[in-house]
C-alpha cells in the first residue's frame, strides 16, 4: 500500500511552515568600500515570523558582518527602525507574510541620517533635535514638590497620543523636508515638544512654542503625512504638528 | 574648502570635523542649529508664521479673484473676444476694478514669491545656490510688482 504513505509525506512537505524568501539589504561598509552595495540572502523562513527574525538568522547563521541596531525586539526600544520595501517601520513589528515574500524583501537604513554601517545610522542629529525642545517637565515652583502633581483625566487624554513615542525615528527620517539638509526639527521632536505644550502640569509652553517658531521649526512642515504613515506606534504626527501650529497662532493674535 | 567654515544649512563642512574621514566615510550632517561662529543669533521671529499664515489667507482671497477675474474675462458677454484695449480701458476707469486688479496683482505675486520661496529651501541643497535663486526671485517679484502698480495708475486710455 503505497498510496496512505505517499500521501502522509505531501501532508507533511505541505505542512511545514518555512517558506523561501530572498532578503535584499543594503550594505556599506566604509572599511571596504565607500558605495553601498544590495546583497541577497536567502533564508527559509515561517511567514509568521519577524523581519527582524529574518535579520537575526542572516547574522547568526549566514554573514555574522551584518550590522543592525535591535534592543527588546518587542517595538518598544524604538531601535530597529528601517527602510523596509521602501517604508520606514520597525523590524520588530513587521511580519513576513505582510510584506508579500515572493518578492525579494528590501531592507535599508533610514534616510536622512548619516549611513555608518549597513542599516546602523548616526542618530545624532536627530537626538540634538530632540533635545532643543527640552523634552522634560518644567515648572516656575522650583521647589522640591512635597505632592503629587494631580492632573485631571481630560488633561491627561489631550496629549495622550503624543506619550506614545518611542523615539525610532521612523517619522522624521520619512520626512521629505529633512532629508535635504536635517536642519529642521523633524516630526518626533514636534511630537514630544507637543507632549509637554500640552500638559497641564507643565509650565514651559511658551518657551517650547518659541523654539518651534524658529525658521527650521514647525513652519517647514509640508504637510505630507509621511509621518503619520510611519509611525509604528499609530501617533497622529501630522495632527500633532497641526496643533502646535495652531497654538502658534492663537497665542500671537 | 575650510573645514572651520559652516553654513546654516547642513549641508557643506562641518565645524571642527572634517566632511569625509575613515569614521565618517560618508559626508557628516551637521547636527541642527549648533552653535557654530556663522549660526545668525536667532532663526526666531515671526516672520515664518506670518508667511505660513499669509499663504493660507491670500489663498482664499485669491480664489475668489481670479475665478472672478476668469469669468467675467473669458466667459460673460461674448466670452474672450470682447477683450480688447477698450475693455480693459473702460474697466480701469473704474476704481473698483483697478483695486480689483492691483489686490489680485500683489496678493498673488506675494503668494507665489513665498511659494517659490519654501520650494527653494525645501529642494536647493548648496547655501550659494540657495542665495542666487532667491536673489532671482525676489528680483522678479519686485519688477513685476513695481511695473504692474505702475501701470494700473498711470494706465492713460488716451495713449496712441
Amino acid at each position: 500500500m503505497a498510496t496512505p504513505v505517499l500521501d502522509k509525506v505531501e501532508a507533511e512537505a505541505s505542512a511545514s511552515p518555512y517558506i523561501t524568501v530572498t532578503f535584499r539589504i543594503r550594505r556599506f561598509n566604509p572599511e571596504v568600500s565607500a558605495e553601498a552595495v544590495w546583497e541577497d540572502f536567502q533564508l527559509e523562513i515561517d511567514p509568521k515570523e519577524r523581519v527582524l527574525d529574518g535579520l537575526h538568522k542572516i547574522k547568526w547563521d549566514l554573514d555574522g558582518t551584518l550590522t543592525f541596531r535591535r534592543s527588546c525586539a518587542h517595538g518598544i526600544c524604538g531601535s530597529d527602525a528601517m527602510r523596509i520595501n521602501g517604508r520606514n517601520r520597525l523590524a520588530c513589528k513587521t511580519l513576513i507574510k505582510d510584506l508579500n515574500p515572493e518578492k525579494p524583501i528590501t531592507v535599508e537604513p533610514i534616510k536622512g541620517l548619516t549611513v555608518l554601517k549597513d542599516l546602523v545610522v548616526d542618530m545624532e542629529p536627530f537626538f540634538q533635535a530632540y533635545r532643543d525642545v527640552m523634552p522634560f517637565l518644567i515648572t516656575k515652583e522650583t521647589n522640591e514638590p512635597t505632592r503629587e502633581r494631580l492632573q485631571s483625566a481630560e488633561d491627561r487624554a489631550r496629549f495622550d497620543d503624543t506619550t506614545k513615542c518611542i523615539l525610532c525615528a521612523a517619522c522624521t527620517s520619512s520626512c521629505p523636508v529633512f532629508w535635504n539638509d536635517g536642519q529642521y526639527f523633524g516630526p518626533a521632536a514636534i511630537v514630544n515638544a507637543h507632549r509637554f505644550i500640552f500638559d497641564s502640569r507643565d509650565e514651559a509652553g511658551e518657551q517650547r512654542l518659541e523654539i518651534l517658531n524658529d525658521r527650521d521649526g514647525v513652519w517647514r512642515c509640508r504637510t505630507t503625512f509621511n509621518c503619520t504613515d510611519a509611525c509604528p506606534r499609530g501617533i497622529e504626527v501630522t495632527k500633532a504638528i497641526a496643533e502646535v501650529k495652531k497654538a502658534l497662532i492663537t497665542r500671537r493674535f | 574648502m575650510s573645514t572651520t567654515e559652516t553654513t546654516a544649512s547642513g549641508i557643506g563642512p562641518v565645524e571642527g570635523a572634517e566632511l569625509y574621514n575613515v569614521d565618517h566615510p560618508a559626508p557628516l550632517i551637521e547636527a541642527p542649529r549648533r552653535r557654530t561662529k556663522k549660526t545668525p543669533k536667532s532663526t526666531r521671529g515671526n516672520f515664518e508664521l506670518a508667511a505660513w499664515l499669509f499663504m493660507r489667507l491670500s489663498g482664499i482671497v485669491l480664489v475668489v479673484l481670479v475665478i472672478g477675474h476668469l469669468i467675467i474675462q473669458l466667459v460673460l458677454d461674448g466670452g474672450v473676444s470682447k477683450v480688447g484695449f477698450a475693455f480693459v480701458a473702460g474697466r480701469w476707469a473704474n476704481p473698483y476694478w483697478q483695486v480689483w486688479d492691483l489686490a489680485m496683482l500683489w496678493l498673488a505675486m506675494l503668494h507665489g514669491a513665498n511659494g517659490l520661496r519654501t520650494v527653494i529651501n525645501d529642494y536647493a541643497e548648496r547655501p550659494n545656490s540657495r542665495l542666487w535663486l532667491k536673489g532671482l526671485l525676489y528680483t522678479a517679484t519686485v519688477f513685476t510688482i513695481l511695473l504692474g502698480t505702475l501701470v494700473i495708475f498711470t494706465f492713460d486710455p488716451n495713449i496712441r
